[in-house]
C-alpha cells in the first residue's frame, strides 16, 4: 500500500463516466473536440463555438492541448457543455470535429461509443482508428460546401462548426450571432458569407446525421451573463484589483498570458508592465520596484523560476515584498512546454540556499487564482516576503463559466501591512531601523525618499539599521531569530482545506492547487454510485496550516493523495509535518490533467474502495 | 554645496590600506555635495565585491543586491519611484562579467541611472582570480599560465550598445573623478563611469605608477568633442602607452526610459495611493470575458 501507481492512458472512450454512461439521456451534457495543425482555426473556431454555447445560458468547461510549435503538428480545442456548473473535464469526446488526418488517428480513440467523427469528406482519414469502437463517420462535403456557396475555401471551417451546430441540433441564431459579431471587423460580405456557409453546413448536420446521433444541446431559459475566464487571466484580474503597480517578467509558456494580459492593461490600470533580458532580470524588477514601495509581481515557469532562486533568497532577507506566479510543466529542464504537471512543489518550498520565511499558495480554480493573487498581494506587504503563487499549464489555459459575483473586484481588501505613511515618519522620534527587532518579527517598512528615513536594505546578514553585520554570533541570533518568528506568525494568517463530499466519508482524496475540480467531480460520481467519499483541497501550502489541518488529515479512514506529479509531493510534505502516511496515491505525470475517470479507475484498478 | 560629511557612516572602512575604492567614495561624497543631494534623496545600489561595500560606508538610501543583479534591481526601483537618483556601483566582475546581460540590456534602454564601475581588473575580494576586464596573459590563481581572453572593452561596448554618456576616472585623481560623476549624475540618461581602480594586493600590473605615467585628460587634448561618437569609438580602443580618461561621449536629447513609459507621467508608481476599483471599472474588466 501506498506506493506510486503507474501513469497511464485512461480508458477513455470505451468507458465514459459523465455523458457517455447514460446512452440516450445525453441532453445538456457532451464534450465536443475541434482537432487539427495550428494555424487551421481549431482555437479561434472552438472559442466562437463556445461563446455560442454560452450566450444559449449552458455552462462551459474548455481546454487545450498544442504543441510547441507556431505552425503544423496537432492542437485540439475540447469544450464540455451542460445545464449545471461543470468543474473539470473528461476524457471521453462525443463529438470531434477533425481538420486533419493526424487528428483523427491521434483522437479517433478517445470517441465514446455512439460518437462522431465529423470531417470534410476530401481529408484521406484512417477510418479504421475509429469504426472498430462503434463510432461513427461523418464524411461532409465542408470545403466543396464553402467554395460553392461561400466562394471561399477557407469558410470550410464555418461550415464544420454549422454542422456540429445541426448535429447536435443547437438552435442555428446562437451561431449566426457568434459570426456576426466575430466576422464584424471584416466588413459585411464577409459576415453573408460565413453565415450562408454555416446555414448549409448547419442544415447537412440536421438532415442527414442529426436522427442517428444521441447527444443534444439546446438552450436554457436563464441565460445570465458569466464571464470564461482562465487561471492565468483571472490572476491578472486578481492583480489589477489588489492594485499590482508593477509587474515585470520573461516569456516562457505557460506563464506568458499573464504578462501579456497586464501590458495590453497597463495603461488603464496604472501599472508599469516590462518584459525584461531574463528571468533573473524579471524578479530584480520587481524586487526593486516592490522596495521601492509599488505592489510587485513576476510571473514564470519551472525554468525560469530556477533562474530566480538567488534573487527570491535576496527578497527573503532583505525582506522585500514580492509576488512570484510560477506556472508550472513538466521538467526537469525544457520538459514538456505546453503540457501540464504538478512537479514543482518542493523545490518551491525549499528553493534558495539558507532558511527564511516564504509564502506559497496553490489556487484550484479560476475563483481561487483570483482570490489568491489579491491576498498574496497583501500577505506579501504584512509580511514583508516573497509569495508564490502556483498554477500549472492546465489551470493556466483551462476556462470555466463563472458567475461575475464570484469576483468582487471593487470589494477587494487591499492591506499594506506596516507600511509607515510620509506623515507618520515626518513624527518620528527616534532614528528609523529598517529591521527593527519586533515581537512579530515585522520591521515597519518605509519607502526610500523620506528625509527621516534614510536606510539600507541588505542581502548580507546585517543588523537593524541594514548595515553589514555579517561577523557577530549575537546579531545573526537576533536578527535570524526576528525572520524566523515573522514564519511563525505567518500561518495565522493561512487557511486549512477546503473540505468537500460528506463527513465520515470511508474516502478521502487529498490534492492541491489544479486538481481541485477533476477531485470534486470524481467525489460526486462515487457518492452518487454508493462509495462515501469527501476530499481535501489545499491552496496555502506554506507554511502547512498544520493547526486546521492536522485533524482532518488524521481522522481521514482511508487517505487518497492525489497529485499530477510522479512522487506524491504533497504526500511527503504532509507526511513531514503531520506523520500521516497517505495509504494509497493516485498520480498522474504523462503530461495530462487529472480527470475524474483518471482518479476513478486507478482507485478501481487499486481495488481501494471505502 | 552641502557639508561632505553628511555622507558619512558610522560603518568602519574595511578596504585594505591603498586600496583604489578610497578614492572613490570620497569623489562619490564630494560630488553629491557640490550637486546638493541629499542622503534621502539618493539610492545605492550594489552588487557582490570589495567595492560593492561602498553604499554600506555611505549616509543614503541603498541596497546591497546580489553579485551582478544591482542594475536591474535599480531599473525596478527607477521605474516604481523615478524622483530618487539612482547610482549603481558595480565591480568589474560584477557589472560586466556575472552582470552582463544586464549591462548590455540598460544600454538600450538609457533610464536615468548612474553606474559607476569600479574596474581593477580581477577579483579582489575571493582573493585573487582573473577578471573579464584582466588582460590577456594576467596571472592570477586560476590561469597559473596567464588568461587566454582578451580584455573586455566596457566603453567601446558602451558606445556600441547605445550608451548616451560614457567616461572613465581614476581613482588616483578623486577630484577630476568627482567632477566626472557630477556630470553623471546631471546627464539625464544612463552614465557609465569606468573608474581605473588599482587593487594594490592582487594586481601588481595595473598599479598606481602603472596609470600615473599613461592617463591623459580629454578636456585638455585639443578639439576632442565627446559628441563625436566616432572620436568616442577611437578613444575607447586606445590602451597601453596613452590611456585617456574623462568624457569619451555624451549624446544630448535622447528622451530617458522613463520619459518614454507612458504610466509614469503622472509621477512614480510606488506614491499612488492604493484603493480597491471603483464599481464601473469593475464592471468594465469583468465585461471583457462576458
Amino acid at each position: 500500500m501506498g506506493g506510486p501507481t503507474r501513469a497511464r492512458d485512461t480508458k477513455a472512450g470505451t468507458r465514459a463516466f459523465i455523458g457517455g454512461e447514460q446512452r440516450g439521456e445525453g441532453i445538456n451534457d457532451m464534450t465536443i473536440r475541434l482537432a487539427g495543425e495550428a494555424g487551421q482555426g481549431v482555437e479561434s473556431g472552438g472559442a466562437g463555438f463556445a461563446s455560442a454555447l454560452s450566450h444559449g445560458g449552458l455552462w462551459l468547461h474548455t481546454h487545450t492541448d498544442y504543441m510547441s510549435r507556431i505552425r503544423g503538428g496537432l492542437n485540439f480545442f475540447q469544450m464540455r457543455v451542460s445545464d449545471r456548473p461543470l468543474w473539470a473535464h473528461t476524457e471521453g469526446v462525443h463529438i470531434l470535429l477533425a481538420f486533419s488526418p493526424e487528428a483523427v488517428t491521434d483522437y479517433g480513440p478517445h470517441l465514446v461509443e455512439g460518437g462522431a467523427l465529423l470531417y470534410d469528406d476530401s481529408l484521406k482519414v484512417d477510418q479504421a482508428a475509429v469504426t472498430r469502437r462503434k463510432v461513427q463517420l461523418y464524411a461532409v462535403p465542408l470545403t466543396k460546401i464553402a467554395q460553392e456557396i461561400g466562394g471561399e475555401k477557407i469558410m470550410a471551417n464555418t461550415c464544420g462548426l454549422g454542422a456540429l451546430a445541426g448535429i447536435i441540433e443547437y438552435p442555428f441564431e446562437f451561431v449566426a450571432d457568434v459570426i456576426k459579431k466575430n466576422f464584424a471587423r471584416k466588413g459585411d460580405a464577409v459576415v453573408g458569407g460565413n453565415l450562408k456557409v454555416a446555414e448549409a453546413g448547419y442544415k447537412v448536420g440536421r438532415d442527414q446525421y442529426a436522427a442517428k446521433f444521441d447527444w443534444k444541446v439546446s438552450p436554457l431559459k436563464d441565460r445570465p451573463d458569466r464571464m470564461q475566464i482562465n487561471g492565468n487571466q483571472a490572476i491578472a484580474v486578481g492583480a489589477i484589483a489588489a492594485g499590482c503597480r508593477f509587474m515585470s517578467g520573461y516569456p516562457m509558456t505557460p506563464a506568458s498570458s499573464i504578462l501579456e494580459f497586464m501590458a495590453g492593461h497597463a495603461k488603464k490600470y496604472d501599472i508599469v508592465v516590462k518584459q525584461t533580458e531574463d528571468e533573473i532580470a524579471a524578479i530584480c524588477f520587481a524586487i526593486g520596484a516592490g522596495n521601492a514601495g509599488a505592489r510587485a509581481m513576476t510571473a514564470t515557469s519551472g525554468g525560469g523560476f530556477s533562474l530566480m532562486v538567488e534573487a527570491l533568497g535576496l527578497a527573503g532577507m532583505a525582506e522585500v515584498p514580492v509576488v512570484i506566479v510560477e506556472a508550472q510543466r513538466p521538467g526537469p529542464s525544457t520538459g514538456m512546454p505546453t503540457k501540464t504537471e504538478q512537479g514543482d512543489l518542493l523545490f518551491a518550498l525549499f528553493a534558495s540556499q539558507g532558511e527564511f520565511p516564504r509564502i506559497v499558495l496553490a489556487p484550484g480554480t479560476q475563483e481561487d487564482c483570483f482570490h489568491t493573487t489579491v491576498r498574496a498581494f497583501n500577505l506579501a506587504e504584512k509580511w514583508q516576503c516573497p509569495v508564490i503563487v502556483m498554477t500549472d499549464f492546465y489551470l493556466t489555459t483551462m476556462t470555466r463559466l463563472i458567475p461575475p459575483a464570484e469576483f468582487p473586484i471593487d470589494r477587494v481588501t487591499i492591506d499594506r501591512g506596516e507600511l509607515l505613511t510620509a506623515q507618520q515618519l515626518d513624527r518620528l522620534a527616534e532614528p528609523y531601523l529598517r529591521y527593527k527587532d519586533t515581537p512579530s518579527g515585522i520591521s515597519p517598512r518605509a519607502m526610500p525618499g523620506h528625509a527621516k528615513a534614510v536606510h539600507q536594505t541588505c542581502s548580507d546578514e546585517h543588523d537593524e539599521y541594514g548595515h553589514f553585520e555579517d561577523e557577530d554570533r549575537a546579531n545573526r541570533l537576533k536578527m535570524a531569530g526576528k525572520r524566523w518568528r515573522k514564519f511563525q506568525h505567518i500561518v495565522d494568517d493561512l487557511r486549512g482545506p477546503t473540505i468537500y463530499g460528506p463527513e465520515g466519508a470511508g474516502l478521502t482524496l487529498m490534492g492541491w492547487g489544479s486538481s481541485y475540480g477533476a477531485m470534486r467531480e470524481a467525489v460526486d460520481i462515487l457518492n452518487a454510485r454508493g462509495t462515501k467519499t469527501n476530499l481535501l483541497h489545499f491552496v496555502d501550502i506554506w507554511p502547512f496550516p498544520e493547526a486546521q489541518a492536522a485533524p482532518l488529515i488524521e481522522a481521514a479512514r482511508q487517505l487518497v493523495a492525489v497529485e499530477g506529479n510522479q512522487s506524491g509531493q504533497f504526500a511527503h510534505l504532509v507526511r513531514a509535518v503531520t506523520g500521516r502516511r497517505a495509504d494509497r496515491m493516485v498520480l498522474r505525470w504523462d503530461g495530462r490533467p487529472l480527470s475524474p475517470e483518471y482518479i476513478i479507475e486507478q482507485l478501481e484498478e487499486a481495488k481501494v474502495h471505502a | 554645496m552641502l557639508d561632505v560629511k553628511t555622507y558619512n557612516s558610522p560603518i568602519k572602512v574595511t578596504w585594505c590600506p591603498g586600496c583604489g575604492d578610497y578614492g572613490i567614495l570620497n569623489a562619490v561624497k564630494s560630488a553629491l555635495a557640490q550637486l546638493e543631494i541629499h542622503p534621502h534623496e539618493v539610492m545605492f545600489f550594489s552588487g557582490i565585491g570589495c567595492g560593492s561595500k561602498l553604499p554600506d560606508y555611505m549616509n543614503a538610501n541603498a541596497f546591497t543586491t546580489i553579485h551582478g543583479r544591482s542594475l536591474p534591481i535599480a531599473m525596478g526601483t527607477k521605474l516604481a519611484n523615478h524622483d530618487l537618483h539612482v547610482i549603481c556601483i558595480t565591480g568589474d566582475g560584477d557589472g560586466y562579467g556575472i552582470g552582463g546581460n544586464h549591462f548590455i540590456s540598460i544600454l538600450r534602454r538609457n533610464p536615468d541611472i548612474v553606474h559607476i564601475a569600479e574596474n581593477n581588473m580581477v577579483y579582489g575580494l575571493t582573493k585573487g582570480q582573473y577578471a573579464p576586464t584582466s588582460e590577456h596573459g594576467f596571472v592570477a590563481s586560476t590561469t597559473p599560465e596567464g588568461s587566454i581572453e582578451i580584455a573586455f572593452n566596457p566603453l567601446a561596448t558602451a558606445i556600441n550598445g547605445g550608451a548616451t554618456f560614457v567616461a572613465r576616472g581614476f581613482s588616483g585623481d578623486p577630484k577630476h573623478l568627482a567632477k566626472l560623476i557630477m556630470a553623471a549624475v546631471q546627464h539625464r540618461g544612463y552614465a557609465l563611469v569606468d573608474v581605473l581602480q588599482p587593487c594594490v594586493i592582487y594586481n601588481k600590473i595595473n598599479t598606481y605608477d602603472y596609470y600615473r605615467e599613461r592617463v591623459y585628460k580629454l578636456e585638455e587634448t585639443a578639439g576632442y568633442d565627446p559628441a563625436d561618437r566616432d572620436a568616442a569609438w577611437r578613444k575607447a580602443h586606445e590602451w597601453g602607452e596613452k590611456i585617456p580618461i574623462g568624457i569619451l561621449y555624451q549624446a544630448a536629447g535622447v528622451p530617458t526610459y522613463e520619459e518614454q513609459v507612458s504610466e509614469l507621467r503622472v509621477g512614480p508608481v510606488a506614491k499612488r495611493q492604493l484603493a480597491p476599483l471603483t464599481g464601473a471599472q469593475a464592471d468594465a474588466l469583468r465585461r471583457q470575458f462576458f
